[in-house]
């Protein structure tokens, strides 16, 4: 926030779950976000965390309280284990189907898996390459990209070197001939 | 509303400069409080921009700072990150300390969790002392957390927890703050904007 300070308070917002730390134990990252409040903010988390704060509760309510957030916190573990999962199991196939004699093209598919936005993907490798790229929705409901040119090989390299979050292993070549007879 | 943990965004657009000045002009009609603060909340020099969220709800960002959504251009609602920084620029209900979690989930408001102990609804009284400006209405909170004006069904408000400081959720209200009184029961907010929702998460870059 870069305006000239007046009125406008300024707020923490927690930077593990984005509440503010005050309804972090609504967040389900409970552990996290103290873990975090008390490295960035001592004072607060004195404020909030202290015995004296939390004591004001009932005890009936902290023991419903605690049930919730363990309750909360097992839901967010097992998202995020799922997330982990799917992302190790989706893999990025790179097809190069043939246009015409010596024409090819090549698509890129299997990339949102890995939470890239397929528009500014298309449009580096249009960059990056020289030539047109565009995402084009697939008969099957999904997205793909195409690239114009046989670069299958540099989009490998390309992927690997500028999003280091996809792991080598899990991108995949595929060379797709046009069937007979149906060339025009 | 928003309950979707992502929502997905059309890129912005740039508002043209008349219809900035008419979402202007309702913002301060609907929040006449807002009036000293609203050089600092729309500064006159920069770009307006809309996104548009499923549901037809338009979200108005400037400088990557969201500022308020409405619905079919509806009634304006203030993003809570606007509350926070205006907190005493916005009629105020609280609700106690166990509706809490419910209203963070998504459910829908109901009256037990503003007429308990813990929760506030508007008393109405006649505030003392020298009105801040001319043509804002003297209004407030009171030290206990009471807003002084009864408020209307249809009235965007903002909605503050016992014990918290900051508000943990906005919407509007579908039964008037005085019927919420006399009945006691029956659901108060429906679809509100709440801290954790889609449209907090939204990123808005």
């Amino acid at each position: 926030m870069a305006e000239p300070a007046h009125v406008g308070r300024h707020v923490i917002y927690c930077g593990v779950c984005t509440l503010p730390p005050e309804y972090c134990e609504y967040g389900g990252t409970v552990k996290k976000c103290q873990e975090w409040l008390e490295k960035q903010h001592p004072s607060m988390y004195e404020r909030i965390w202290s015995p004296a704060a939390t004591a004001s509760l009932s005890l009936e309510a902290k023991d419903r309280a605690a049930k919730d957030a363990k309750k909360k916190a097992a839901k967010a573990e097992a998202a995020e284990q799922k997330n982990a999962d799917r992302l190790a199991n989706s893999v990025v196939t790179i097809k190069r189907i043939e246009r015409n004699k010596r024409k090819y093209v090549t698509s890129v598919s299997g990339l949102e898996a890995f939470g890239l936005e397929l528009k500014k993907v298309a449009k580096d490798f249009g960059k990056k390459f020289a030539t047109g790229s565009s995402v084009t929705k697939t008969p099957s409901g999904g997205e793909e990209i195409v690239v114009q040119g046989d670069v299958s090989d540099e989009i490998e390299e390309f992927l690997l070197e500028k999003y280091k979050e996809i792991p080598e292993d899990n991108i995949e070549l595929v060379e797709d001939k046009k069937k007979k007879g149906s060339a025009a | 509303m928003f309950k979707k943990d992502t929502i997905t965004a059309s890129p912005k657009q740039k508002l043209k400069s008349s219809i900035q000045r008419s979402l202007r002009a309702s913002l301060l009609t609907t929040f006449p409080l807002l009036t000293p603060h609203i050089d600092e909340v729309l500064p006159k020099k920069s770009s307006l921009e809309q996104m548009k969220l499923p549901d037809r709800v338009s979200l108005y960002v400037i400088d990557g700072q969201p500022i308020f959504y409405n619905q079919d251009n509806g009634v304006p609602v203030p993003h809570l990150r606007l509350v926070h920084r205006f907190p005493q620029a916005f009629p105020t209900i609280r609700i106690d300390r166990g509706a809490i979690r419910f209203v963070l989930s998504g459910a829908t408001l109901m009256a037990p969790g503003l007429t308990s102990a813990g929760g506030r609804l508007p008393i109405p009284t006649v505030r003392e002392g020298e009105p801040v400006a001319e043509g804002v209405p003297n209004e407030g909170v009171d030290g206990e957390g009471h807003w002084s004006r009864e408020l209307e069904k249809g009235e965007p408000v903002v909605v503050m927890a016992e014990g918290k400081e900051e508000a943990c959720a906005v919407g509007l209200l579908v039964a008037g703050t005085k019927e919420v009184k006399d009945k006691g029961k029956g659901p108060v907010i429906e679809e509100a904007h709440f801290l954790g929702d889609g449209l907090w998460r939204l990123n808005v870059d």
